[in-house]
């Protein structure tokens, strides 16, 4: 024996692998690069958004209730604007028009009645905001002075003076003035990981008990797949809140429990139907005759072979839990309240629309859409990658 | 001299395999097939001979096949080349049709033959109604189908693969075509089929007075058959001539090569000469070095099965079980070094009793003596240790390697499992004595087995069985998805073997001339009952069973005289 025998890593050239030759072929694919990039660009956003880079004080309220986004606010006329003011007019006047509401137009119909509610009151007919507002709601006085004790941050900067909030951001606010933008990466940072470890939850199971019931088959795949037909005789929906119910429990976690407990049924089906096709295979009986065990058989031999097909449903799960997150969360039984998630945010903006705030469900439909879609097609592109026959 | 019914002239054809690279898959082929001519066209995998044909039906791949613009395929007087797709459609099925390898895959499942045959009838002779029935119950009959008139309303799984096959050559006839082609029409039928299939194709050729382009792997073929015979190797003819004169007079090395490296059932050569052989002159030599088979009672016996009884059940309704018996009380001695060889049609329980020899089925009766011990009654466990002593080869090496391991990995597996050498270097350095031994070079221990020809990867396939220093080896069909040229290669390597470690062989085969040539012994089964048994020379001299005679009778003898 040579000495690049006894070495192997010296001087080989190292022929590709089907998982190196399907990459190839991923990589040719343009759709396929484009869409990889998209999704990688929202795991790297939402990875940010964990180690607290970006989204940081989601929670904070920086601008005043329903700030209009940036590029819309010269066009935005709010339904709740007192100021009266032509929806045609733009320029400087409108940059106040929210935070200090201004009674300059005589034509406002509700000056006449304030001032004969001040004459009323014996008031000088002054102007001034607060006490504008003390007419129209007496606890104005208290209000402010409960807040300049709890010192609420974003209401007030420095010395008790009320602060100036922003009357406008890149994606708009929310009722509690919340950034949508700083909203939306948090969703994202909460649909990513709720569907990728519901997805790694749902595989995991739905594809050891498909290897059984397909290998073993007899008894074993009788048993399995009388629970599997149980299970998927009862309407999902209705499973989810019955297990929602149980856990009893909001939170991120749960969700990834529910949908990864309810989910593997399709996975199921499919890996165990790989498996009785392969366990007849020459590679497999070949596997026998050299004593390999049936553990062996099943996870080294075949599970390679199949591994394609659990790739590509992993990814169809990762999509079908990012949508079901979301209507989890729209229906109330996601997320708590402590943290956001799409589905949250399309919930709130569900009353919000009435009143023409169209912003946070446009972001949150927006940043959905992309990726679903994105995801969806990075899918196709990899069955088409991995299935041998389509080379 | 008669102006030739087809004529291809300077036939190329290359392929893009990907934006750089193109294969020339025809270099200049050129040949004539004359009205009322069987003309052949042999060659193994990858020659062309089937791209030959796609090119004359307009069958060829549009988006990666480019036919060279010299190139010409007159068809009665018009190039084929230079017409639209509707005057070719015109022209298939009507003046040239075909007929594929696979009846099973190319009739359509969901409609009764019937069906099909009067689809081809209207669409190409316009005969609808009680017309069309009539002439497809004649068609029927006229490829001897019994029952015609019952089996028109039969679907193809309801029919053998010989009756389909029957099927197939009736829609290609229906039309009288002036051309027929038959791309491996028998290929994947058992030898008793297989020759009524090839006196159906000649009779039916002499009574329309057709031309017959036959394309086979197999030389042996066509000597039945064939008035020329066209070899083709590697996208260009070797050799063209009448059937008589490449057989008796061959002038081209590789057709010599091909004539004589399937084994015959009269002589024995020590070795079968390879291509490589008829290059460097020194077949002839060869083949003056008998092999002497046969067993004698002295001999130790390494395996002896008594009363083998496998049945397999299906379902049936809803509590009924069906019983089938695959084997039937079998009983057979394999002696040490030898050969045992087991012949059948497919069907006959051959494969049944190698599998369940090596308990990857388990016997429903019967005994098997190894070692002293009865392997059939010990349990999983305490069948390990002989398990690595008794290997298989399986059929199709295309199937039998896990696709997802280096040769490597999969030579060093069984090792691994039944803890033969210490250590990954120890092991990884017996992988390659045995790779060198089974004549591969050292770079495949790092290589996926889709990078491999099928023979190679059967020598694959026997190393990993070498690993574990078996006792036994079952080659199940092992050189049957072979070409001829590489089957004598492999049965070469598989002499040598026994001849170096005195392995004992069960050769199971479909080939009776390959059985004969590498067994001591031979078992001849039909439906799970062994029908004859004995000494292989004389068992192939005179056979007692009607069965086995007819076996024999079928056998391609090459030159029809």
């Amino acid at each position: 024996m040579n000495t690049a025998v006894m070495n192997p890593s010296i001087g080989i050239e190292r022929s590709p692998g089907l998982w190196s030759l399907a990459w190839k072929r991923l990589m040719a694919d343009k759709i396929a690069v484009f869409s990889v990039i998209v999704v990688i660009l929202f795991v790297l956003l939402a990875l940010a958004s964990f180690f607290g880079i970006v989204a940081k004080g989601w929670n904070n309220e920086t601008a005043v209730n329903y700030a209009p986004p940036t590029w819309f606010k010269d066009s935005h006329k709010p339904s709740a604007d007192l100021s009266g003011k032509q929806p045609t007019t733009s320029g400087p006047a409108l940059d106040t028009g929210l935070a200090k509401p201004e009674f300059v137009n005589d034509r406002d119909p509700l000056r006449d009645t304030i001032n004969e509610l001040k004459g009323q009151l014996g008031q000088s007919t002054g102007s001034g905001a607060v006490d504008e507002i003390k007419i129209v709601d007496p606890l104005a006085d208290v209000i402010a002075e409960l807040k300049k004790k709890l010192g609420r941050k974003g209401d007030e900067i420095g010395s008790g003076e009320t602060v100036k909030k922003l009357d406008s951001l890149p994606f708009g606010a929310d009722k509690w003035g919340r950034d949508v933008l700083d909203k939306v990466i948090k969703g994202t940072e909460t649909s990513l990981l709720v569907g990728f470890a519901a997805a790694i939850i749902a595989t995991l199971i739905g594809t050891v008990l498909g290897a059984f019931a397909g290998y073993f088959g007899g008894k074993i795949d009788d048993a399995l797949n009388w629970f599997y037909s149980i299970f998927s005789s009862i309407p999902y929906i209705l499973l989810v809140l019955a297990i929602a119910a149980v856990l009893n429990k909001k939170g991120v976690f749960t969700v990834v429990l529910i949908l990864g407990l309810t989910g593997w049924s399709n996975i199921f089906r499919v890996v165990r139907a790989e498996y009785l096709k392969h366990k007849g295979r020459d590679y497999v009986r070949a596997a026998n005759a050299i004593g390999a065990s049936n553990m062996r058989r099943m996870f080294v031999h075949i599970f390679p072979n199949i591994s394609h097909v659990v790739l590509v449903q992993l990814s169809i799960y990762v999509v079908l839990f990012i949508k079901s997150e979301v209507i989890l969360s729209y229906l109330g039984f996601g997320v708590g309240v402590d943290t956001v998630s799409w589905g949250s945010m399309l919930n709130e903006a569900q009353n919000e629309l009435i009143l023409g705030y169209w912003w946070q469900l446009g972001a949150a439909t927006l940043f959905m859409a992309v990726l679903v879609t994105a995801f969806s097609l990075f899918t196709d592109s990899l069955r088409d990658a991995l299935d041998p026959k389509l080379k | 001299m008669t102006t030739p019914l087809l004529s291809v002239k300077n036939l190329r054809v290359s392929f893009r395999i990907d934006r750089k690279n193109t294969f020339e898959a025809l270099k200049g082929v050129s040949f004539d097939v004359m009205p009322n001519q069987t003309v052949a066209l042999v060659g193994e995998s990858g020659s062309g001979k089937s791209v030959t044909s796609l090119a004359v039906l307009g069958l060829l791949p549009k988006e990666n096949s480019k036919i060279d613009p010299q190139s010409r395929i007159d068809f009665e007087g018009t190039n084929l080349l230079t017409l639209s797709n509707s005057q070719k459609r015109e022209l298939r099925g009507d003046k040239i049709s075909m007929i594929f390898q696979e009846p099973m895959s190319s009739l359509n499942p969901v409609f009764t033959v019937g069906y099909q045959i009067k689809e081809v009838l209207k669409e190409h002779k316009n005969l609808t109604g009680d017309a069309a029935q009539k002439r497809a119950i004649e068609l029927l009959k006229e490829v001897g189908i019994p029952h015609a008139e019952e089996r028109i309303d039969y679907y193809p799984h309801q029919m053998s693969g010989g009756q389909q096959q029957r099927v197939m050559i009736a829609m290609a006839i229906a039309c009288e075509p002036k051309l027929l082609i038959a791309d491996e029409p028998t290929t994947a039928l058992d030898v008793t089929i297989q020759k009524q299939i090839l006196d159906l194709i000649a009779e039916i050729q002499k009574k329309h007075g057709m031309s017959v382009l036959f394309i086979t792997h197999d030389l042996a073929v066509v000597g039945d058959i064939a008035d020329r015979v066209v070899v083709m190797r590697n996208g260009e003819i070797k050799e063209q001539g009448t059937t008589r004169d490449v057989f008796t007079n061959p002038k081209d090395d590789y057709t010599k090569a091909l004539l004589s490296c399937r084994p015959v059932v009269d002589s024995r050569p020590k070795r079968l000469p390879v291509i490589e052989d008829f290059m460097a002159g020194r077949a002839d030599t060869m083949r003056l070095e008998q092999r002497s088979r046969g067993v004698k009672e002295s001999d130790p016996v390494a395996l002896e099965v008594k009363g083998l009884c496998k049945d397999f059940y299906s379902r049936e309704g809803l509590f009924g079980k069906k019983t089938f018996h695959a084997a039937k009380d079998v009983s057979f001695k394999l002696r040490k070094g030898k050969t045992l060889g087991l012949v059948g049609e497919s069907g006959s329980g051959k494969t049944t009793v190698g599998l369940t020899v090596m308990r990857l089925h388990d016997a429903t009766k019967g005994e098997a003596w190894f070692d002293g011990k009865n392997i059939f009654a010990m349990s999983e466990k305490e069948f390990l240790p002989y398990k690595k002593r008794i290997q298989i080869v399986f059929q199709n090496p295309y199937a039998s390697l896990n696709p997802r391991f280096t040769v490597g990995q999969i030579l060093m597996e069984p090792m691994i499992i039944h803890g033969i050498g210490n250590g990954g270097e120890d092991r990884s350095k017996r992988a390659f004595e045995l790779l060198a031994k089974v004549g591969l070079p050292e770079m495949s221990f790092y290589k996926y087995p889709h990078e491999f020809s099928g023979g190679q990867r059967q020598r694959i396939a026997i190393a990993r069985c070498l690993t574990m220093k078996p006792d036994i080896l079952i080659c199940d069909e092992s050189v049957s998805a072979l070409d001829v040229s590489v089957q004598a290669q492999v049965l070469n390597l598989l002499q040598d073997l026994q001849d170096e470690f005195g392995l004992s062989y069960i050769f199971i085969s479909h080939d009776l001339a390959v059985v004969k040539y590498m067994s001591d012994e031979v078992m001849v089964m039909s439906n799970g009952d062994v029908v004859e048994q004995g000494d292989s020379d004389e068992l192939y001299r005179a056979p007692k069973h009607a069965y086995t005679k007819k076996l024999l009778d079928s056998i391609p003898t090459g030159l029809h005289v």
